[in-house]
């Protein structure tokens, strides 16, 4: 019983990470654009809400655990919602392909993540020793009224805040106008056009704001997965390509993309349950998730159910007056 | 006429018609231009020094000594491999993101001739054993996605993505398998005394097999592209497949066979990288290579000779980078982060190469 | 009564595309209370006018005027809000959403959706004209006319009064056109600006108070529909007595070469596209195939050509040297040609099928060519001669044989398409649509090519869409309807009237 209560902690605390990348990136693929930035956007979101309260916490005296939480939350999100930006500008104003953009976005966020993650380190005295504990210890305070609750006694509130988030977007785009309005346009751009929708602002609107979402995941990864410290290790990469695949495994639905999260998050942890495994095949184990994932890719494709496919024009440019 | 006139849009887009080759270049240099630019003031707000200096350690960094050179030439090839097995997917308008994955089965192949059959076999049989073992890896890699693609529309780049991450965990595993030593989570050197199934040094540079091997294969590729009946299938399926089956191409074999290809020359390279290069595998044999190489291939418009110069300058700009690293104290990663602030603008720059700008109030100029 | 302003006044309306001009200052008004009809050929430019008002496209050059007001139409939210409403001839509409969904589509309103409240709005605008929607029904559930219907609704939900309606008949059966025509007249007399887009002359004739014509982009006249005819109507779209003096040389010995028996072929989704379907094609004739567009006629060409996988029947070929039978059902196109069976095929989508836009004339050449030899490359000196010659015998324009062909004109596409598809010496050629798009001279240059074949003892299948061409060109006439054969009737002294009859009602019954 203990184990499969810590199971399921662990599974919780992976899924959110992932969680808020796909629901995010459902926002975005919504709209028509597969953005396969989102690893570097949870890098970018992941470091900036580091430095921010890093800075913060070595500025203060005594530093107050909920001010840090603040800034690295709008750090985070300044960061990731700039992210969201550049790929918007480059994919629709200059028409750049998605694919390649949303790598090298991938590429840069990486980049400038591992770059002044490093730095930090650096700063805070050698490999490992940055942390910002009083930050971390407000992420990871439980709430007040479930912490008696076994399951729930060591989940911080980002995980509840993922959960309200999906089910907001869920709502936004099943039941509220613009919500409608931004599948169509995802769906077909052309027809969204004719029906006086600006393709361009929609497009611009869900990607960066989706890209936001996305970033919440990275700075949760370091503020509560790796309790504030920054490892140069591509954990937060694997993550984020994992985040992808949920967005496939959950259909583009963010309600199934809940639950999916957590599933995920057993089906990585579930070699370290299993007694006898050899540590060879706790990696296979780890396969799981991708092998789930693609398996659903291909039921999807196989059902030919129109409710259950990508967004028709996912991946696709639109310009107006293209003939 | 004025009255009117203000209410036309502030600027308009337009389509070229067509545009000069060297117009085009010249947009393209513009870009990089400005990407350096840009790049030079995040360097100098970072570390204060001159950029000029930054990007003469640079050019130190890349062909400071002859090790340096060679070094960067591998790179260089093992980037641009990559590219060119990428290309006739790619012109297929097949999204194969899935590089990553099929360098690390050829390079897991490779790995495990080496061991298994390295003290049996001479190391020219192993080279070719490796080199057969590490194509039909990439293959297999290649064609499971292409397979799912013709027979149901399966989304290739999705499908693609997620079988890197079955690669890498596959590697994990053989990595904790063939650990050397035990405990380190490494497998080490393999063959570090007998050297059995390396490549063995050719003109007394141990990387001109390397060479050697990638600029046949882009040669071969272009001729394959531009002048065989194969290459002309793929030309046609990936710009219409309606067009391709009124003209009885079996566009599905043609989707599973030019994968097959293509994840063949990807798997090449991890041969490439294992026997070539670092002697081990590991989940960073790849090293995010097989991301990039999309956008070498990309920039390139397939074309496998353009590859080499935006390889190059790819490459160039990480060696280069991790040299100013080293030199100012700083970590590796800057390098990412330079690449990554180029390749949007060279992205960005692509824009201007297809459309032009119609300002309000002037006459459309070409 | 027609009101006095115009609810539309363009003037001077130009708007080229690349090299192409396909509107030239062009002037129009639009009254409420009245129903234009805006007629010319394919390509004359009518469609690319009124999609200037419902801001799809930006014009190069003149003004438009709402209400005495000048306005600029950037965008069809523009377009919306000055009450102009255009329903396209491809159907502007999301697949996966429902009818309601599609029809409050872009419109602002609380944040929250009630479809409900749309779904009762729907059903009331349904009642004052007799429309049939249910809101619930998803867009990929639907017929043809289930979606036109939903675009039509669209357009008046969201307080449209001038509507513009791109060929609104092409897909619909007579009934359906009757309905629609009723529909029209009620919201003309609603005080309505009505703008039908049509090629066809009895529509215009049944439907409109006042026609306007252009012919190649350019503004031919204009009138109340009462003071005209159709010979005045006709003159003005071609610029010429239309007489068309067509070519018709007797069939030479003609012998059975393609015959089709019980032919039944199902779509993707399951629909029947054509059903029972028999005929036989004879060496040295032209057999035209005469239906509204969409009753088969791609499936009954795709089927022989080995594109189309059918449901039952049977396409026997006939070889004219050696006599054998050939069952062409179930071959592919590749098969079908290594069996011998020189078939040829110029589809109707030129660059999406014939031809590959991106490559230049060479390349497109060797396309059926290109597996010719034992080497693993290609040859293109042959395809390039064949190029050569086809430039020159049919006067094709081109700057240069490395041209992607996408950047040529359309009849010049057209031309290399037949040109190639000829070149291989067929004994069967299929056209679908040749001249479509093209001018009078082209047209005439198409015509007479496939003449020749024709007297080389080619069995040609020609699929067309202007009654009169297909009445003094072929030698028998196939017609079809709603998938199903209504009748052959030979050309010679074909009654229109009685082949109209048969395009729209299965031989008369239903």
């Amino acid at each position: 019983m203990a184990q499969i209560l810590s199971l399921l902690q662990a599974a919780i605390v992976f899924g959110t990470v992932i969680l808020f990348g796909s629901v995010g990136e459902i926002l975005t693929e919504k709209s028509g654009n597969l953005n396969l930035g989102v690893p570097g956007i949870m890098y970018l979101g992941g470091i900036a809400g580091l430095a921010g309260s890093f800075m913060y916490e070595t500025a203060a005296e005594v530093p107050v655990p909920w001010v840090g939480m603040v800034i690295a939350l709008a750090c985070a999100l300044a960061a990731s919602l700039l992210a969201g930006l550049i790929y918007s500008f480059l994919t629709i104003t200059l028409r750049a392909n998605q694919n390649v953009t949303g790598l090298t976005l991938t590429i840069f966020g990486g980049g400038v993540a591992n770059f002044f993650g490093g730095a930090l380190n650096n700063m805070a005295g050698g490999v490992g020793q940055i942390s910002v504990a009083a930050t971390s210890s407000a992420y990871r305070a439980t709430l007040p009224f479930l912490s008696s609750i076994d399951v729930f006694s060591a989940l911080g509130f980002m995980v509840y805040l993922a959960i309200i988030l999906a089910f907001l977007v869920s709502w936004f785009l099943n039941k509220s106008r613009k919500g409608l309005n931004l599948r169509a346009v995802g769906e077909n751009p052309a027809t969204a056009d004719a029906a006086g929708i600006n393709v361009t602002k929609y497009k611009y609107f869900a990607t960066c704001i989706g890209a936001a979402i996305t970033g919440l995941g990275g700075l949760y990864y370091v503020m509560d997965y790796i309790k504030g410290t920054w490892a140069i290790d591509g954990g937060i990469e694997k993550l984020g390509w994992l985040a992808v695949a949920l967005v496939i495994f959950a259909r583009w639905k963010p309600k199934h993309a809940i639950w999916g999260s957590y599933l995920f998050g057993v089906l990585f942890w579930l070699f370290f349950y299993i007694p006898g495994l050899t540590r060879s095949s706790q990696e296979l184990f780890k396969m799981l998730p991708y092998l789930v994932t693609i398996v659903v890719l291909i039921i999807v494709s196989m059902r030919r159910k129109r409710e259950n496919r990508p967004p028709e024009s996912l991946g696709l440019p639109y310009f107006r007056e293209d003939r | 006429m004025n009255k009117s006139a203000v209410k036309v849009p502030l600027v308009r887009i337009v389509k070229r018609d067509t545009i000069a080759v060297w117009r085009s270049w010249l947009v393209r240099l513009i870009g990089l231009v400005l990407a350096l630019a840009v790049s030079a003031i995040v360097i100098y707000a970072i570390v204060h020094i001159n950029p000029l200096k930054v990007y003469s350690a640079m050019f130190e960094g890349n062909f400071g000594t002859e090790k340096r050179f060679w070094v960067t030439l591998r790179d260089m090839m093992m980037l641009l491999c990559i590219g060119v097995g990428l290309a006739p997917a790619f012109k297929m308008r097949f999204w194969n993101i899935g590089a990553e994955g099929q360098i690390l089965v050829g390079g897991i192949a490779t790995a495990g001739v080496m061991i298994y059959l390295g003290k049996s076999l001479p190391t020219w049989e192993l080279l070719l054993i490796s080199l057969v073992a590490s194509c039909a890896a990439g293959a297999l890699w290649g064609f499971i996605p292409a397979l799912f693609k013709a027979r149901y529309g399966t989304n290739e780049t999705l499908f693609t993505l997620m079988m890197n991450y079955v690669a890498i965990q596959l590697t994990s595993y053989f990595v904790a398998v063939w650990e050397n030593p035990f405990g380190s989570n490494t497998v080490g050197i393999i063959n570090q005394q007998t050297k059995a199934g390396w490549f063995p040094a050719v003109f007394g540079q141990q990387y001109m097999m390397t060479l050697i091997i990638v600029m046949v294969l882009t040669a071969l590729m272009f001729i394959y592209l531009r002048y065989s009946k194969q290459g002309y299938e793929i030309a046609v399926v990936g710009e219409s497949e309606r067009t391709a089956r009124y003209v009885g191409i079996n566009v599905k074999s043609v989707v599973i066979r030019t994968m097959m290809i293509s994840g063949a020359i990807c798997g090449l390279s991890g041969y490439i990288a294992v026997a070539g290069a670092s002697h081990t595998i590991s989940t960073s044999t790849a090293g995010g290579n097989g991301f990039t190489a999309i956008i070498v291939a990309w920039l390139a418009k397939f074309n496998t000779f353009m590859m080499i110069f935006v390889a190059a300058l790819l490459v160039f700009l990480e060696k280069g980078a991790i040299q100013i690293a080293s030199q100012y104290n700083l970590n590796d990663f800057a390098s990412k982060m330079i690449t990554g602030i180029i390749l949007f603008f060279i992205l960005g720059s692509e824009f201007f190469t297809n459309y032009r700008l119609v300002f309000r109030n002037r006459k459309e100029a070409r | 009564m027609r009101s006095a302003q115009a609810a539309v006044r363009m003037c001077g309306i130009t708007k080229t595309f690349g090299s192409v001009v396909a509107n030239d200052k062009i002037d129009l008004e639009i009254y409420r209370g009245e129903i234009l009809a805006m007629l010319g050929e394919n390509g004359s430019g009518k469609t690319t006018l009124m999609n200037m008002l419902s801001g799809i496209y930006y014009p190069d050059g003149g003004h438009i005027l709402v209400d005495g007001r000048e306005v600029s139409i950037r965008s069809p939210k523009d377009a919306y809000d000055l009450g102009i409403g255009m329903i396209h001839q491809h159907f502007k509409l999301v697949d996966v959403l429902t009818a309601a969904e599609n029809i409050i589509l872009g419109m602002d309103g609380k944040i929250r959706l009630d479809l409900k409240s749309v779904g009762e709005k729907i059903r009331s605008i349904c009642g004052m004209y007799g429309f049939e929607v249910d809101p619930e029904q998803k867009v990929y559930d639907m017929s043809v006319s289930q979606k036109q219907t939903v675009e039509i609704v669209k357009v008046l939900y969201r307080g449209a009064d001038i509507l513009i309606l791109d060929e609104p008949t092409a897909v619909l059966t007579p009934q359906e056109t009757e309905k629609l025509f009723a529909v029209m007249r009620n919201m003309r007399d609603d005080g309505k600006a009505i703008v039908i887009i049509t090629h066809k002359l009895h529509e215009v004739e049944e439907i409109s108070d006042r026609v306007v014509v252009l012919r190649r982009g350019q503004y031919a006249g204009g009138m109340a529909t009462k003071d005209t005819n159709a010979a005045e109507m006709t003159n003005m779209m071609v610029g010429r007595a239309v007489s068309l003096n067509i070519e018709r040389p007797e069939p030479i010995d003609p012998k059975p070469r393609v015959i089709v028996e019980g032919l039944t072929v199902r779509d993707a989704d399951g629909v029947t596209k054509l059903s029972d379907v028999s005929f036989t094609a004879y060496s040295g004739e032209i057999l035209g195939v005469a239906g509204i567009s969409g009753c088969g006629q791609k499936e009954l060409l795709e089927s022989i050509a080995g594109l189309q996988p059918s449901e039952s029947g049977s396409i026997i070929y006939i070889d004219p040297k050696t006599g054998e039978e050939i069952q062409l059902l179930g071959k592919d196109p590749r098969e079908i040609l290594s069996m011998g069976v020189m078939l040829s095929f110029v589809p109707e989508d030129r660059l999406g099928m014939g031809l590959v836009g991106s490559m230049d004339l060479t390349d497109n050449m060797m396309l059926r060519s290109f597996r010719h030899g034992k080497s693993i490359f290609t040859d293109r000196k042959t395809p390039r001669s064949l190029a050569e010659r086809v430039v020159n015998d049919l006067a094709v324009i081109t700057p240069s044989l490395s041209t992607p062909v996408r950047k040529l004109s359309g009849g010049n596409v057209q031309k290399v398409l037949v040109g190639r598809e000829i070149s291989s010496s067929p004994t069967v050629l299929m056209t679908a649509y040749a001249v479509r798009g093209l001018d009078i001279n082209s047209s005439y240059t198409i015509y007479d090519l496939i003449n020749r074949q024709k007297q080389n003892g080619v069995a040609v299948i020609f699929v067309g869409e202007d009654l009169d061409v297909l009445l003094e060109y072929c030698d028998r006439i196939l017609v079809l309807c709603g998938g199903k054969v209504s009748g052959i009737v030979p050309g010679r002294g074909a009654d229109k009237n009685q082949v109209g009859m048969m395009m729209t009602k299965l031989g008369g019954e239903k």
